[in-house]
């Protein structure tokens, strides 16, 4: 994916300089290893800074929320799905968007690499499938499909699903990839071992949010647990209120999630918040056929009746 | 100073023998990171760590704290009446803190322990807490203490420091609550000479490893109206998510919200950390927002940390280098790029990276 960096540029200089777009968005290098941060470049001269490699995990949709410039976004297959997502829901304006789309080969997974390497990473550098690593100046050359995020291992739609420019042409999609195998796993647990196991996944969280603020799909103008009027949700470490945040943040998602994994890369310790969305989205799946974000003109299954919707949990 | 020679294998006797009369604390590690957790009977802390993911400012100021409880009963005698809700200041001691987290306390000192207002939980929380620190042999890539007020082997605020030598920890005795502790652990052998010219050989070593640095020199002397309107802002607040993740992390963030939680008919009067990033902590019962932009809640941290604080207390940052906003942040901001822009801000040049 590094030969992507040159033709990204290229089109945003070209969307830049033709006043087709007043500012493009994608990412800067980090200041840490395996962190790029999520910029804008309003001046082609400084595109320069732009990049692109395994480590672009953040879903760059949660940056055009209700922006009102005409905009350049570069967006990997589950980015484009989130845009989509916007479009329908109103948070953004197609027209107002040039998608410079992303054939994705992945995104590594900071905290694995970082588990790896006990005296710290000092520099990673990449090519093709090979990630070197250097640690206390040794270096040790890794599988990058040995890194993977688990939602991008897990991903059939790396290729954008809307766009009007591309980066690098289309790749081939991931077959027979086994995507539900830890939603079958809870599911055949019992009842009391589904609520021990959902209490021990949150049991480190500290509340912070960065989950729900990660997501695109999060943009209420007010959280139900920012509420004060009435307050439905206490503020404290009870365990309870972690919980119902948890579980409702989840269920706010149905049919929307896109399993971009911003969610769980962005938890600060280290909570499979995908355990929750990914049950949604297999049951989105098996009851209505429905993956979010692939069309900009299908509703949303949540939000439409249709005869032959299932209705067997109507007791 | 004093010099104390704990050889490891008495390591664990010694810990036993406080564990009576101390309640202790030490980062322990589940999956992947370490945290501080109090220990349980016969638990040592495990020292084979670089840093706690959270730091361990809540065993001194927890997270969600009661501090009154209350009966809305009104056949109850003292119903609507606040009564302190119990409390145990009894003795504590932090085995393994760094000095960088041991410096934290005292910036949050700062706030809560003033000649005219006086937090009486953290105060009294604090007193009864004996900070055993542990020098930092090998720092982290994002650590930037020595810039930052502290440093790998920095003593402020703690009553003993642990260096690791190998077969055996030197303790230097700091404070005299310092040396009770190592008292009742039975660890009185003093070291022999050559320990203060080892200790000091790691500590050269580790500072020198120290790779990472901010810039603070100029920041008093920037006008706070100038830096406030910086067009540096929205470059540095874009990729923010307003999560909570610096603020609850870090060592030296010391905000909280009071809430009132009742279940039935009593409830209690509790205190919860609470972020400036997060819309909540500005908005006003109109519903108006003094701080109601991303750019408004980013800008404050930062001015906060390194330019009201160095203003009110002249005393530094309010930082003290441990690196774990950096780390965390999901998005990169990284305080240390900021407080140079912040520290080599000049309005005339005005070398706006946004522009």
């Amino acid at each position: 994916m590094l030969g992507y960096i040159d033709n990204i540029r290229e089109i945003s200089k070209r969307l830049l300089d033709e006043g087709r777009v007043d500012m493009i968005i994608g990412f800067r290098k980090g200041t840490i290893p395996l962190m790029n941060e999520p910029c804008f470049v309003k001046n082609s001269g400084e595109l320069s800074t732009l990049v692109w490699d395994s480590n672009c995990g953040i879903n760059l949709a949660n940056y055009l929320t209700d922006r009102k410039e005409k905009i350049g976004i570069v967006a990997k297959g589950c980015d484009s799905r989130n845009i989509v997502t916007h479009i329908i829901e109103n948070k953004i304006k197609r027209e107002k968007l040039v998608i410079i789309g992303i054939p994705c080969k992945g995104m590594v997974d900071k905290r694995k690499i970082a588990g790896m390497f006990e005296n710290g990473i000092e520099d990673i550098t990449e090519e093709d499938n090979i990630i070197r690593v250097k640690s206390r100046g040794v270096e040790t050359s890794l599988n990058k499909s040995d890194l993977l995020q688990e939602n991008c291992a897990l991903c059939v739609h790396r290729n954008p699903v809307i766009y009007d420019e591309l980066a690098a042409p289309l790749i081939e999609e991931q077959k027979s990839v086994d995507r539900y195998a830890d939603v079958l796993r809870i599911e055949a647990m019992t009842a009391q071992e589904k609520w021990e196991y959902f209490k021990d996944l949150i049991s480190p969280c500290i509340r912070c949010y960065a989950c729900r603020n990660a997501c695109p799909l999060c943009y209420c103008p007010t959280c139900f647990v920012d509420e004060s009027r009435p307050q439905w949700c206490g503020k404290s470490q009870d365990e309870i209120d972690t919980r119902t945040f948890h579980f409702l943040r989840a269920y706010h998602c149905a049919g929307r999630c896109t399993d971009c994994g911003a969610c769980e890369r962005a938890c600060p310790v280290g909570i499979k918040v995908r355990q929750f969305t990914s049950k949604l989205n297999k049951d989105c799946l098996d009851m209505f056929g429905w993956e979010a974000g692939l069309s900009p003109d299908q509703r949303p299954p949540l939000d439409t009746y249709k005869p032959a919707d299932p209705g067997d949990f109507i007791k | 100073m004093k010099v104390i020679k704990i050889d490891k294998k008495d390591w664990a006797g010694g810990i036993e023998k406080i564990q009576s009369s101390y309640r202790l604390y030490g980062p322990v590690k589940s999956d992947a990171f370490h945290d501080f957790k109090a220990l349980e009977k016969g638990e040592l802390p495990d020292l084979n760590f670089s840093n706690t993911r959270v730091s361990p400012k809540s065993v001194v100021y927890p997270q969600s704290e009661v501090m009154f409880e209350y009966s809305l009963d009104e056949k109850d005698a003292e119903h609507h009446i606040l009564k302190d809700a119990a409390k145990d200041y009894s003795p504590k001691a932090v085995l393994g803190i760094r000095p960088c987290d041991a410096a934290s306390f005292l910036l949050v000192k700062r706030n809560f322990d003033t000649p005219e207002y006086k937090d009486p939980y953290w105060i009294k929380s604090y007193e009864a807490t004996t900070f055993v620190g542990y020098a930092c042999n090998n720092p982290c890539a994002t650590c930037f203490c020595t810039t930052a007020g502290s440093g790998p082997f920095n003593e402020e605020g703690l009553d003993v420091l642990l260096v690791d030598e190998g077969d055996c920890y030197y303790a230097k005795v700091i404070t005299s609550k310092g040396e009770s502790l190592l008292n009742a652990a039975g660890w009185k052998t003093g070291a022999d000479g050559g320990a203060p010219d080892k200790i000091a050989a790691l500590e050269k070593e580790a500072g020198s490893r120290i790779a990472s640095s901010v810039t603070t020199g100029r920041l008093k002397d920037k006008k706070t109206t100038e830096l406030y309107e910086a067009p540096f802002w929205e470059d540095v607040s874009f990729a923010c998510i307003n999560c909570g993740t610096c603020t609850y992390l870090c060592p030296t963030c010391w905000c909280f919200d009071i809430q009132d939680e009742n279940s039935g008919c009593s409830g209690v009067r509790m205190r919860n950390w609470d972020s400036c990033m997060f819309p909540l902590f500005t908005i006003h019962g109109t519903g108006h927002n003094p701080r109601g932009t991303k750019l408004q809640r980013v800008r404050q941290r930062f001015m906060h940390k390194l330019k009201y604080y160095v203003d009110k207390y002249d005393n530094g940052i309010q930082c003290v280098g441990c690196g774990r906003c950096i780390r965390s942040c999901p998005v990169n901001i990284d305080i240390r790029k900021v407080c140079d822009m912040m520290n080599s801000y000049d309005p005339k040049a005005c070398a706006c990276p946004a522009k």
